[in-house]
């Protein structure tokens, strides 16, 4: 059986390789797709406590997270299509509509 | 290969490719989960990930593709990077630095393996998580409300478009519908 820090280490990785994604990224889809893998990286994390601690609670969150992710990218890629027809960039740093 | 394909996906310039490395980083996530004997979560991540959620992003690449910067990285990624890897060392310093990270004694079986894991999720869920679940519903209706919402073209937009003869005065133009709409439909159908 592999150990509970193993899964939590990978965990830890993916979610810096998502916090990375979204600091460096120039387009906002991409920045999108980084917060995808954040999410996975605390569902694997969520999963793997459920396991080890022999509780079932952890796969239900995991379930509302996912939920979560599925509206999250639907309204957040309908905001993109929306911006994209007023400012037709996909640039995050030009996206300064709410500066005065 | 879950981490190669992350990095992949968030460093490779072309927009397709990222969304093919994610595919593939989803996919590896999915197989952890049935190492971690949670096959029914390990199916949702599929259909709703690798299914759904890659589908709808590879729609919208496609709608952007010829319209993507010369320029993939933002110009202070230096300054991400390094951020990026203080989280992940105080996540570290957290976990292996306050003896949280003590394994405990060899598992045995899951609880659920007697009755399928589907199952018990199903019983627990709908028992003890009723109540979070039917919100989850309203907020999936809520997203979907939005994203049609959002994707119609405004009015003046409506007014420029020739007329085709068969608009209905305040509901969307046939020939208007935005991908979001149609992609929409492929989004809840995992939920169902």
């Amino acid at each position: 059986m592999v150990p509970l820090s193993y899964f939590v280490t990978l965990s830890f990785l993916l979610f810096t390789i998502g916090v990375i994604g979204i600091l460096i990224r120039r387009n906002i889809l991409m920045v999108l797709m980084a917060i995808e893998l954040i999410l996975n990286a605390v569902n694997i994390n969520l999963v793997a406590f459920s396991r080890f601690h022999q509780s079932l609670d952890g796969q239900i969150f995991v379930f509302f997270v996912m939920t979560i992710a599925a509206a999250e990218v639907v309204v957040g890629l309908a905001i993109v299509i929306v911006a994209f027809r007023r400012r037709a960039t996909v640039n995050v740093a030009e996206f300064n509509l709410m500066k005065w | 290969m879950i981490l190669g394909g992350a990095t992949i996906a968030i460093t490779a310039p072309n927009l397709i490719y990222s969304a093919l490395a994610l595919l593939v980083t989803l996919i590896h996530v999915a197989g952890i989960y049935i190492l971690l004997s949670a096959e029914f979560v390990a199916a949702v991540q599929i259909i709703v990930y690798a299914g759904a959620i890659l589908v709808l992003y590879l729609f919208v690449l496609m709608i952007f593709s010829e319209h993507q910067g010369t320029q993939a990285l933002h110009t202070s990624f230096p300054v991400g990077v390094s951020l990026g890897f203080i989280v992940l060392a105080e996540m570290l310093m957290v976990y292996w630095g306050t003896g949280a990270a003590s394994d405990g004694g060899p598992l045995g079986p899951p609880v659920w393996a007697k009755a399928g894991n589907t199952q018990a999720i199903g019983a627990l869920l709908y028992t003890k998580y009723l109540f979070p679940f039917e919100i989850a519903s309203i907020i999936l209706l809520v997203a979907m409300v939005g994203a049609i919402t959002l994707g119609k073209r405004s009015h003046k937009a409506k007014e420029l478009a020739p007329a085709n003869g068969s608009t209905n005065g305040f509901g969307a133009h046939p020939a208007q519908v935005t991908p979001v709409s149609v992609e929409h439909r492929r989004e809840e159908a995992p939920r169902v």
